[in-house]
């Protein structure tokens, strides 16, 4: 399968037609999709529209832009005009918004293909795509198991070779988790590199878009085209942004990369042995290991399961019944919000609006909501500290590899345990991304996560990218 | 274990936040936010007295855009999303009626 750089040179020269990538990554949803459930809704008609203007463009002499042609999959929490977007929830089916994210905006900008609207946790809310009210996604590299989440859609369609490349959402490790298990490239940007405007909230201090792709270099083509200032959301950093795609080959010759010592226990011996040939391929390349402690590592888990359910409490008050989605009537406003609620909400959300309302009320805001905010700032500190010692850090992206439909069971924490090596850099506003480093137990993959500090893009890209040639550098002697 | 909230409390919750939880759910999510309220135990022992806390991760003070006249959503089309709409505004059931 051609990667979406090469799709986008060929359709930009003429030697490729959008129509047939379209026509072939359509081929591949019909045959597979009803499989994998990586879709909420497969736009057909809209994508093969929209491939005849792009090859119309290109016959007219016009350039469609650095994303010509390439088919994307577009997880179901960003807005796009006029199509459904339901963040796998039912309180908001059958919703079409008003307006385009600025993504969707820019995507269109740059040629690309919308070619669906992904399957995720309802409001991004967990890690394996379980908690959808649409059906859970299965795993492209063994239907038995979850893709992870809350990405797990596109990180399924992009697997699957449904889409060259997708989006997601990160809020506690929802682009990272879900890239390590279905074997792609996953990133999280610096807080604010990419607009949140027309993303769905969840938890506004945490959440970011980013790409979900098969190489580096599509991340860092589609992270181009998607990261930069935006007035539409008064937290996106003011900054230029360098190309992504111009440091790529740089190499890591006397990069530092840390080692965390403190770094939370309890990853498969599988995963702690790929990322510590992480290591080793990172030395091989000319980069110097040095340890590095963030002792409060270990607590993020705990601020996290505060900070983003109380900031979701928040954000999810907008779903009354009122302005858009389902309504359940009665007799007065109060018992319509709470009867819509009822109805609209799955378990998984009903529970952590209800955390966040507790932590955030009278009487237990200082204990921990307050706390919580806290020890937000103590990781930021420590990793800031680390970061004067190290360039980029490597840790395992999730704790293992895709684990079976229902293996976390009722346990609400079992679950929330997957996201433990990705949440610090959410709550610090670091970058983190997931590559695919071999395979594990049931050769299932493995994905090593690569942190840096704030907007420190480049580097952290330049590590991936030498991590991946270790890996085609063993699989193609 | 000792619970660390009560089945009152969490009706309470429910309340504030605008869930018309059933018996069951009440029960079920008394002993599933005890058990994580647990788990969140570990920060207790923190020595947090001289840090600041932080909201958000970048250091942004307030911003402000010029004042200029740009283009909002269309209002028919946000309306025609609305369970109810009437005279180019939402409609709603009394708000002054019976209590949940």
């Amino acid at each position: 399968m051609a990667g979406a750089i090469e799709i986008a040179a060929g359709v930009r020269d003429g030697s490729l037609k959008a129509a047939d990538v379209v026509e072939q990554h359509l081929t591949r949803i019909a045959a597979r999709e009803p499989e994998i459930h990586a879709f909420n809704l497969v736009m057909s008609d809209e994508a093969r529209a929209r491939s005849d203007a792009i090859d119309a463009m290109v016959a007219a002499g016009d350039d469609p832009g650095p994303l010509a042609g390439v088919p994307i999959a577009l997880k179901d929490n960003m807005c796009t005009h006029g199509v459904p977007t339901t963040c796998s929830s039912k309180i908001l089916a059958g919703w079409k918004p008003p307006y385009d994210a600025t993504v969707v905006t820019k995507l269109a900008a740059a040629g690309a293909v919308i070619i669906g609207k992904t399957n995720l946790d309802e409001f991004a809310m967990g890690s394996s795509t379980e908690n959808s009210a649409f059906g859970p996604t299965r795993n492209p590299h063994d239907t038995s198991r979850v893709p992870g989440g809350s990405s797990g859609g596109s990180a399924a369609a992009v697997s699957a070779g449904f889409a060259s490349v997708g989006l997601g959402s990160d809020t506690g490790g929802s682009i990272r988790q879900p890239a390590a298990l279905c074997g792609v490239v996953g990133v999280k940007p610096t807080y604010g590199y990419v607009s949140r405007y027309g993303l769905v909230a969840f938890a506004s201090s945490l959440d970011q878009i980013g790409p979900l792709t098969t190489s580096v270099k599509d991340a860092a083509l589609l992270l181009d085209v998607i990261g930069g200032h935006d007035p539409m959301d008064s937290t996106s950093i003011p900054l230029a942004h360098p190309s992504l795609v111009d440091v790529l080959d740089q190499g890591v010759e006397g990069m530092r990369v840390g080692r965390i010592t403190d770094l939370p226990e309890g990853a498969d011996l599988d995963v702690m042995e790929r990322t510590e040939q992480a290591f080793d391929a990172m030395r091989a390349a000319g980069a110097t290991i040095v340890d590095v402690e963030v002792p409060a590592f270990t607590f993020g888990l705990t601020a996290y399961y505060l900070i983003a359910p109380a900031e979701a409490s928040s954000n999810l008050a907008r779903y009354d019944g009122v302005r858009y989605g389902l309504r359940v009537e009665a007799p007065d406003t109060n018992a319509m919000y709470g009867l819509t609620r009822a109805a609209g909400f799955g378990d998984e959300v009903k529970r952590r609006i209800m955390l966040g309302t507790y932590a955030l009320s009278a009487g237990y805001y200082d204990a921990y909501y307050g706390k919580a905010l806290k020890v937000r700032r103590l990781i930021h500190d420590e990793f800031e500290r680390a970061y004067q010692h190290a360039d980029v850090l490597l840790t395992p992206a999730s704790p293992s590899v895709a684990f079976p439909f229902g293996a976390k069971g009722d346990n609400p924490l079992a679950m929330y345990l997957c996201d433990v090596y990705t949440i610090p850099a959410n709550l610090s506003g670091h970058p983190g991304m997931s590559v695919p480093f071999g395979t594990g137990a049931d050769d299932l993959p493995v994905g090593v996560q690569v942190l840096a500090g704030t907007l420190c893009e480049p580097q952290m890209f330049r590590a991936a990218a030498a991590l991946e040639r270790a890996v085609s550098a063993k699989v193609q002697p | 274990m000792s619970e660390r909230i009560s089945a009152a409390v969490v009706e309470k919750v429910a309340r504030l936040a605008r869930l018309a939880l059933t018996p069951e759910e009440i029960e079920r999510t008394t002993a599933q936010l005890s058990g994580m309220l647990e788990h969140f135990a570990d920060i207790d022992a923190l020595q947090l007295d001289d840090v600041a806390p932080m909201a958000q991760p970048y250091p942004l003070e307030n911003v402000f855009r010029d004042d200029v006249v740009a283009q909002g959503l269309d209002r028919d089309e946000v309306l025609a999303a609305a369970p109810a709409a009437e005279h180019g505004r939402f409609r709603v059931p009394p708000i002054i009626g019976l209590d949940l």
